[in-house]
């Protein structure tokens, strides 16, 4: 049983759609970057994956229940706001916490908190820096004992040591557990060396979604003579021209034409082709 | 870490895969015999703590490395090297040494270097690793 999947699921705030018609499939054990510029609709999407939000059409299951108006058992979220009590203690908000949910494990807590440079338990979770907040919310996500961990934007607010920690203690669970996770951010960068999936969405759409490996080999760049561009054959993503030169980003492209000078893109480029694709249509 | 492993480098701005990086550093402890047959791999436990890299990305490298028959898993145990890279390093027509070295001095002339620049280059190198003065 798959840890997600999303069957023509949209999501629609009063007359704008925040996600539209996405169908994807998470396999088991993997570690997915979901990325795409502010408003691309990650943190909607990650909202209907924990139940906390409620698609307008289509729907989304985690292991095989639908996920419509409750989390799933198996699964943990991180939201944005990081919702934590702020007058308690960090040992305070471990018991409450705890007390909430039917399967817990304060150990699970207590290891991952270890991992972390000083988190002081007595010390009032509102008192916190907001880096060391994000990481007691992960470790309570942990606590559940999840299959599938939901982040939205976990490095969001953390500087390069809480940045790399946090990922260290994500990076555990995946050793450990096995655990499936889904990370947003709309930086590339913060995700591309943890993960191996990627899910990209723009426009409430997905644009891109594999195993990232698969994907760079599935597609080409392409840079050779404006004037030649009918000798190339492959599905066009998008193209950046001058008067002499075009550089092509080439879904499923044929071997490359005599004159030109193809290359499999990095994750980034890739990207920004399909964002650069996916603005062109909306003008 | 104090386990009696290798511990990996990655540095995330070479352009180079993690998943590469994990291979070749691998192949390049063998051939120095920094790592010989019955070593054992750092587990991807180990090596997650150390660099915070995705346990599954480690582990595919390990699975290519299997391919290559350069090590093996044993269940439950970790990942162990199989092969010695040090001593097969300088024989035969396609060990890995020359094997490189034969790429690299197709891509100089391809470049279009000539000879007194890739002597120049090779011998520079070569000074850095091997410093004149530890040579027998």
């Amino acid at each position: 049983m798959n840890p997600l999947t999303a069957t023509a699921v949209g999501k629609r705030y009063r007359s704008r759609w925040a996600v539209r018609d996405c169908s994807f499939t998470i396999p088991e054990g993997k570690v997915v970057a979901l990325v795409g510029p502010n408003g691309a609709g990650k943190s909607t999407l990650l909202g209907m994956a924990a139940g906390i939000v409620r698609p307008t059409t289509g729907g989304l299951s985690a292991f095989g229940t639908p996920t419509a108006g409750r989390t799933h058992p198996d699964v943990s979220y991180l939201g944005q706001n990081r919702s934590l009590y702020h007058d308690l203690t960090v040992r305070e908000l471990t018991r409450a916490v705890g007390s909430m949910n039917d399967r817990w494990s304060t150990d699970r807590v207590h290891e991952v908190l270890g991992l972390l440079t000083g988190v002081d338990h007595d010390a009032k979770v509102g008192t916190l820096s907001a880096g060391t907040r994000t990481q007691v919310a992960i470790a309570m996500a942990l606590g559940r004992l999840p299959r599938l961990l939901l982040l939205d934007e976990p490095l969001s607010d953390l500087d390069p040591l809480a940045r790399d920690e946090t990922l260290r203690i994500i990076m555990t669970e995946v050793a450990d557990r096995g655990t499936t996770v889904v990370m947003s951010s709309h930086l590339l960068t913060d995700l591309r060396e943890v993960c191996d999936h990627i899910l990209l969405v723009d426009e409430g759409r997905v644009q891109v979604d594999g195993d990232i490996e698969e994907v760079l080999a599935r597609h080409r760049i392409l840079v050779g003579p404006a004037a030649d561009e009918s000798s190339v054959e492959g599905t066009l993503v998008s193209a950046t021209r001058t008067a002499r030169q075009s550089t092509l980003l080439l879904r499923e492209a044929a071997p490359t034409p005599k004159g030109w000078e193809g290359t499999e893109p990095d994750l980034e480029s890739l990207v920004m082709g399909y964002l650069r694709a996916s603005r062109e249509r909306r003008r | 870490m104090l386990a009696d492993v290798i511990e990996f480098r990655i540095d995330r701005r070479s352009g180079v895969s993690t998943y590469m990086q994990i291979i070749q550093q691998v192949r390049q402890a063998m051939r120095l015999g920094l790592l010989n047959p019955g070593d054992r791999l750092p587990s991807a436990r180990e090596v997650v703590e150390a660099t915070a890299v995705n346990p599954n990305t480690v582990l595919k490298a390990y699975r290519e490395l299997e391919r290559e028959g350069l090590v093996e898993a044993r269940r439950g145990l970790g990942t162990f090297v199989t092969k010695s890279l040090s001593s097969e390093a300088t024989t035969g027509d396609d060990a890995p040494l020359r094997q490189e070295l034969a790429g690299w001095m197709g891509r100089a002339q391809q470049g279009g270097l000539v000879v007194e620049d890739v002597d120049a280059l090779y011998s520079a190198v070569r000074d850095e690793h091997y410093p004149a003065e530890e040579r027998s």
